[in-house]
């Protein structure tokens, strides 16, 4: 792979970047791979990649329907954070957290992470006692947040309104090191390394069937033929039931959109990011100055990836009570994904009653900012067959067990 | 120079001159003027920066579509960034800034970045500023941020206001022009329902400018006479300024009406949002010209032939002396006339067509303009403003062949329908080859809840462009069956690169996406990379994502990435059409909805008093409650303390109003609280009180309250404040989703009741004093309830206790409940009654032990953990969430149980705060063994006390465990009893 760097860029503009190779190969399917991964989102991508990295396992072939990045990678808000209650959340969360401080470099893509610091405002009562216990919480758990009062609130936010009528601001759960990263980036580097390790990257190849054996996984037929595999993993987001299907189980997945929007680009105004859970809505700026903006879900079960327009009305009341200023720019594009929501709000990393095969999902309405340390712990599930420490309290045997990781718990919201 | 003609101008009005600044400088249009076309006319043909190289920019276009002239508009809490100057009417004093340059306009630092154009090309950034790791957020990524953006932030408060509104039609069109107004003429003679939405203050479209007749008539005539026979018709309503912004499900059309926006503070709302219902869409939205890539195109006086022709015709502003006209179709020879007509040169017209034949060509020469066939232009000379093009032929490689001097070009590429709405909600495109353009699909239209086609396209918008065979599509509003040429013109040639086999030098200087910056150069680069979706390349150069989202540079955009992949065009396809079609205030979509009534307020009948009284409020789900009564120099600890102590000692007064109030009624009602609660409630005898607990399916429990029997077939239920919505939705999914078959009726009367909670040692005098009602401990014992009158007044008092003293709580319809309340004060002024606020209500519920839902409870705690085993009833066969308790991790005797928590210093114990346990996880975190939650200060035992859950909390009695708190510092705190206040119970049974 030839190393992009600020010299790489010089030397090529001087021949007008004709001398670039492809980022990725697009390759024919081979007839049999050791490992199949089904979803070249952020997580599929991330486990192929920490598989090579870490295990050696190299012969391996991500699938993608369409075109990769394109599910709810590539349609999030790419807010980072690790600020998580429960143990296990915050294990995973603050392990992809670290992961994406060096991701730029470990890949040689720069995917822009950005930790500009993220604050979750408290208006209510009851909301503050839970982001303090989440502090509390953290402090345990080696992750760095504080509880932060309304005047240093506005100082991270001059544009806020703070005295809301309804709501004010009480203070924040802020984490100093959480932000975002460039959604588009994730998904394209990690595919570069992939290609780069003799992966297959399979584009506009749909799974369409999971062919079994004596209760083990045999291999998948897609839209390009059979491919033979040794083992799979699901990693499809808000079509997990659908492939589950086909392999023969059932998930705790409820599938609804989200939405999201961005404005019209204007100078920096805004440099963390900031959640308000009361009135459901959250907004930062990304680095060509659009505000960008979502809220929480439909509340009802489909497949379509837009939203209803009720629910855009929802979150941007809630920005404008919380940044007046907002009242003045424009909407200028919204769109929604396809989420997989678990009762717990937990995702799900787990083996299956298909002997070899997989299933990451339920990341739900939050799972960008777990990309690295979710490939890292399935990585190591597909790669050993059992959970490590990471993955091992978020198996589908919770369910049946009453064994739930409820991060709803301190917050409404989880992005 | 571009300047005002002396004469022509059909939407201006000489006799009304509007003065408006630029840049602080004073300028004068006329009423019509748009701001463009006055700023145009004033010879202001630099307006802006681009985005990443800052290059000067100028008006392109005269609509929608225009991505360079944005201004800042207006100033203070009235200022808007990135307004389009194509699509903003002109008013007086309208003053306006241009953006995102340093210093100033003309003199732009930023432009050092267009020097290094050949280090920056799309996705540079991907490939660098990795090193050192910590420089992309300290160093580079300010930089960025810093250049990038438009606009200023605007940073005070809106100060103007906003109103949304519904309509409902059975054939909405969108769009005002010649096919607009025909298809709403026709879908109002067969006796529908119709709204016509256009964008513009004016009917009629393009066609005014581009001429031809309609029926015989001008098109001025046609409009006119169309929209007197429409206005009188009373099923048709016109809405001028309002654009169709987005198709949604079903048939859900979002309008978005400017109505203000030219007289601002003059109390109208500024805009309003139409969320319109309609059983069909049309869309008559009309087609975009496509600019064309060849070097320079995009220096200041370079415009869409289109545009430049309306800015002549519609504004009476010529552009230049001297235009040049590059094309590869006939329409722009339109403004060849139009030009010549206005006594303008026309030097040239480079026809990229090797031969070109037709009326309208036929025409141009027969006024002796020179046309050049099979010509481009290799490349565009001047800097912040045109001098001249240097011609080449299409054919070859860029060598030039003539200069030519001119101050404006005139460009045209063809035509794009616009699709967007006919798209939003999954209508699929054909490409059109000979016409080089997407269009509807009528065979794959979007579809509504039946299933039927919800929308059809007509007129330019459907790929139709002859006046004559707009009229006989309009008028059954289905398509067209051949799509012919517009009237009496050849066909036109696509041209995606001028000249076909430009050089990368010429490459690197053609623009696709203006505002965005991204050339010809950058979408092949992508391609050569393997960013080959076209989202992929999309988002890998920025094309098309700007604030026109592409509308000038989509198409030639993906023509060029499908050419370096040596693919059809249609085997690229578009990206998707999102909504809003241009970008919408936020303003709008937020409507009325701010400020105060930002949600709606929930009020008691009581509310105004503790207005008056001091309260500090605190949001509780849509209600607001007293926090605390605030008297006169008092901060809020005393205040709350002041509360609890006067309660204890004397009497006190709470609104209980938000409490839930359920009534649940039928002869399955027994059967059917009993299921829903884990107590048994069917037993229940008349009159009597008990305080029950619900949990959700998966055993946790989600609210308690006391469940009152009022007769022999109804039950009152109580829930917490919050909860009230929330279980009487949880009632109802039961009722009608499982149990459909059960004769239970449910009704929430939460606003129909005020409950006042009269509660300390005078209470009982309280109420004896109000008179009316035997309240002994004998006629009215713990646990039970009557009704009556109580001062007059129909009363139902319940004798419960959520603080530990004697109690009752009376519930008074709500239009006597500040009547009530009234007699209360009265009735208490020498028993030393006060009211009191939420927090001294937690504080007594805390003293006493009693758990609070969202405190004791979060979603993961089931009621066998905080000691209220005894709710639950063994005697059931079921009930929700008994199955999920009997799972493994429920049953676990490991589980947090409840226990009350005493620091060893006395100290109030920081909320939520977890008890440390010996070692480390198996991820490196530190094990703990219980938290805390609920912590206060006791006014009445005078010292901190908590409840918290702790591993085998309640067999672990007076053990120390540690609570590491902030800067490292641990609490002690010692395991006790949580009851801390009279355990016996004798202060309420009395
Ligand atoms: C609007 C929105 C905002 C969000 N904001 C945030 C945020 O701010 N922070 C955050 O952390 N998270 C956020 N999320 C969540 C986050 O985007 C997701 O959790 C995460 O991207 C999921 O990644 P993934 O790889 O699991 O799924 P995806 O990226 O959706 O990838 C799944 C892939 O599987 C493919 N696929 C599906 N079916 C098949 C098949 N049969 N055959 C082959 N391939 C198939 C899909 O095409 C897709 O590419 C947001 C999500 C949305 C929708």
């Amino acid at each position: 792979m030839r190393r992009y760097s600020v010299f790489a860029v010089a030397r090529e503009a001087l021949r007008f970047h004709q001398g670039w190779a492809r980022a990725w190969a697009n390759p024919e399917p081979k007839k049999r791979y050791d490992v199949v991964i089904v979803g070249a989102g952020g997580h599929g991508l991330a486990t192929a990649y920490y598989l090579g990295k870490n295990y050696g396992i190299r012969n391996v072939a991500i699938v993608e329907k369409g075109w990769l990045g394109g599910g709810n990678t590539g349609r999030n808000t790419t807010i980072i954070r690790s600020n998580y209650l429960q143990d296990p959340s915050a294990a995973i969360y603050e392990k992809a957290r670290s992961l994406y401080e060096g991701l730029s470099q470990d890949l040689n893509y720069n995917v822009m992470f950005s930790p500009r610091g993220l604050l979750m405002l408290g208006q209510t009562e009851h909301e503050v006692r839970g982001y303090k216990r989440t502090v509390w919480a953290n402090n345990l758990q080696g992750i760095e947040t504080e509880w932060i009062d309304t005047a240093r609130v506005q100082k991270l936010v001059p544009i806020m309104n703070t005295l809301g009528p309804r709501y004010p601001v009480l203070g924040a759960l802020y984490q100093a090191r959480g932000g975002t990263a460039r959604h588009d980036a994730v998904a394209w580097g990690y595919a570069r390394a992939c290609s780069d390790m003799g992966m297959d990257i399979l584009q506009n190849c749909e799974v369409t069937g999971v062919r079994s054996a004596a209760g083990q996984v045999q291999g998948i037929d897609t839209s390009r033929g059979p491919i033979d595999c040794g083992k799979l993993a699901i990693v499809v987001a808000g079509h997990s039931s659908v492939l589950a299907e086909m392999a023969g189980f059932r998930l705790p997945i409820e599938s609804m959109a989200l939405q999201a929007l961005v404005s019209e680009p204007i100078k920096p105004c805004m440099d963390v990011v900031v959640m308000a859970n009361t009135v459901h809505g959250y907004m930062s700026q990304s680095d060509k100055g659009e505000m960008v903006i979502g809220g929480g879900t439909d509340g009802f079960n489909n497949y379509t990836q837009r939203g209803s327009w009720q629910h855009v009305e929802e979150t941007v009341r809630a920005l404008i009570e919380t940044f007046p200023m907002l009242s003045r720019l424009k909407m200028m594009r919204q769109w929604g994904g396809i989420v997989d929501m678990t009762g717990d709000r937990s995702p799900i990393l787990s083996t299956t009653p298909l002997g070899n095969c997989f299933v990451n999902c339920g990341w739900g309405t939050g799972g960008f900012k777990a990309i690295p340390g979710s490939g890292w712990a399935m990585a190591e599930l597909v790669a050993k067959g059992t959970p490590g420490p990471l993955a091992a309290e978020f198996g589908l045997n919770r369910f049946k067990e009453g064994r739930f990781i409820d991060e709803s718990v301190a917050a409404g919201v989880a992005h | 120079m571009s300047t005002r003609l002396a004469t022509g101008g059909r939407l201006i009005d000489r006799t009304k001159p509007l003065n408006f600044t630029f840049n602080g400088k004073r300028l004068r249009g006329f009423a019509g003027d748009t701001l463009a076309s006055a700023l145009l006319g004033a010879n202001q043909m630099l307006l802006g920066r681009s985005f990443k190289y800052h290059r000067p920019r100028g008006l392109v276009g005269s609509g929608v579509e225009e991505p360079n002239a944005l201004v800042g508009l207006g100033r203070s809490g009235r200022f808007e960034p990135d307004q389009r100057t194509t699509t903003t009417e002109l008013f007086d004093g309208a003053e306006t800034v241009s953006q995102n340059h340093w210093p100033t306009l003309d003199l732009d630092i930023g432009v050092v970045n267009n020097w290094a154009y050949r280090f920056l090309p799309a996705g540079f950034y991907y490939k660098t500023f990795m090193f050192p790791r910590f420089a992309w957020k300290h160093l580079f990524e300010p930089i960025v941020r810093r250049s990038a953006g438009l606009g200023r932030a605007p940073s005070l408060r809106d100060e103007d206001r906003y109103e949304q509104a519904y309509g409902f039609c059975d054939v909405l069109v969108a769009g005002g022009g010649v096919a607009g107004l025909a298809a709403a003429l026709a879908a109002a003679r067969k006796g529908a329902r119709v709204i016509v939405l256009e964008q513009t203050a004016h009917w009629g479209g393009r066609a005014p400018v581009d001429g031809g007749t309609i029926d015989g008539q001008s098109p001025d005539d046609w409009i006119r006479n169309t929209l007197q026979t429409i206005e009188k018709m009373e099923n048709v309503t016109l809405r001028r300024r309002c654009m169709a912004a987005g198709l949604y499900d079903h048939g859900y059309v979002l309008g978005y009406e400017q109505i203000a926006d030219t007289t601002p503070g003059d109390g109208r709302p500024r805009h309003r949002l139409w969320r319109i219902r309609a059983a069909r869409v049309v869309t008559a939205t009309g087609a975009l010209e496509r600019p064309l890539a060849f070097a320079g195109n995009d220096v200041p006086g370079v415009m869409l032939a289109s545009g430049l022709r309306d800015y002549l015709v519609n504004w009476a502003v010529s552009p230049g002396d001297r235009t040049v006209i590059v094309t590869n179709n006939d329409d722009a020879y339109r403004t060849a006339l139009a030009l010549h007509e206005a006594g303008l040169v026309v030097p040239a017209i480079l026809d990229a067509r090797a031969s070109v034949t037709g009326a309208l060509p036929d025409a141009a020469r027969a006024l002796g303009i020179r046309v050049l066939e099979g010509r481009g232009i290799a490349k565009v000379h001047g800097g912040k403003r045109v001098t001249g093009v240097s011609v080449c032929a299409q054919a070859g490689e860029g060598s030039v062949l003539e200069d030519i001097a001119c101050d404006a070009v005139a460009m045209s590429g063809g035509w794009s329908p616009i699709v967007h709405l006919w798209s939003h909600c999954g209508g699929k495109l054909l490409w059109d080859a000979p016409r080089a353009m997407f269009r509807p699909d009528a065979a794959r239209p979007p579809t509504g809840a039946d299933g039927q086609p919800m929308a059809v396209a007509v007129g330019a918008a459907n790929g139709v462009f002859a006046l004559s065979a707009i009229l006989a599509e309009a008028k059954d509003t289905a398509p067209a069956p051949a799509i012919p040429a517009p009237d009496d013109e050849a066909p036109m040639a696509p041209v995606w690169v001028m000249p076909q086999g430009a050089p990368d030098a010429l490459r690197y200087k053609m623009w696709l996406d203006f505002q965005n910056d991204v050339k010809v150069s950058d979408v092949q680069l992508a391609a050569r990379e393997g960013y080959a979706s076209v989202e992929h390349t999309k988002r890998y150069t920025t094309l098309g994502m700007a604030t026109d989202q592409g509308k000038l540079s989509n198409i030639n955009g993906l023509a060029i990435l499908s050419d370096a992949l040596g693919q059809p065009i249609p085997a690229t396809g578009t990206t998707t059409f999102r909504p809003p079609y241009t970008p919408i205030s936020f303003g709008a979509i937020a409507g009325e909805a701010r400020g105060e009534i930002f949600q709606p307020l929930r009020r008691t009948p009581m509310h105004e008093w503790h207005a008056t009284h001091g309260a500090h409020w605190e949001p509780v789900g849509l209600w607001r409650r007293p926090y605390t009564y605030l008297r006169h120099g008092e901060g809020l600890h005393d205040s709350v303390r002041r509360e609890v102590r006067n309660t204890r000692a004397a009497v006190g007064l709470l609104d209980a109003s938000t409490l839930g109030k359920i009534v649940v009624k039928g002869p399955d009602a027994g059967k059917f609280l009993d299921m829903l609660y884990t107590n048994m409630m069917s037993t229940l005898p008349v009159g009597k009180c008990r305080y029950g607990l619900m949990c959700s399916e998966n055993g946790f429990l989600s609210d308690d309250g006391v469940v009152v029997r009022l007769s022999e077939d109804s039950w009152l239920c109580h829930t917490t404040s919050g909860g009230a919505d929330r279980i009487h939705g949880w009632m109802e999914d039961w009722l009608q989703c499982e149990w459909w078959d059960w004769k239970v009726h449910t009704v929430n009367l939460t606003e129909q009741f005020a409950q006042v909670a009269v509660v300390g040692p005078n209470a009982r005098k309280l109420l004896e004093k109000l008179g009316g009602m035997d309240v002994s401990a004998a006629a009215l014992p713990f646990m039970t309830f009557t009704e009556g009158v109580l001062a007059g007044i129909r009363a139902r008092v319940f004798r419960i206790s959520f603080s530990g003293e004697l109690s009752y709580e009376i519930a008074v319809p709500a239009s006597e409940g500040m009547a009530f309340w009234t007699a209360c004060l009265q009735a208490g002024e020498d028993l030393g009654l006060m009211p009191y606020g939420t927090e001294a209500l937690h504080i007594m519920r805390a003293e006493k032990g009693f758990i609070m839902i969202g405190d004791e409870t979060d979603g993961t705690v089931i009621p066998q953990d905080l000691g209220l085993g005894w709710a639950i009833s063994k005697k059931k066969a079921d009930y929700l969430g008994k199955r999920a308790q009997e799972r493994a991790h429920m049953a676990n005797p490991d589980r947090w149980q409840l226990v009350g928590l005493e620091t060893l210093d006395g100290s109030v114990l920081p909320d939520g705060v977890l008890a440390l346990a010996a070692g480390v996880n198996g991820n490196g975190q530190k094990n703990t063994q219980g938290r805390v939650t609920s912590t206060y200060f006791s006014p009445t035992l005078n010292k901190g006390i908590a409840m918290g859950l702790v591993r085998h909390g309640p067999q672990r009695m007076g053990e120390v465990l540690d609570f590491p708190t902030e800067g490292g510092k641990v609490v002690q705190a010692r395991i006790c009893d949580p009851v801390f206040y009279d355990k016996d119970g004798e202060k309420q049974n009395v």
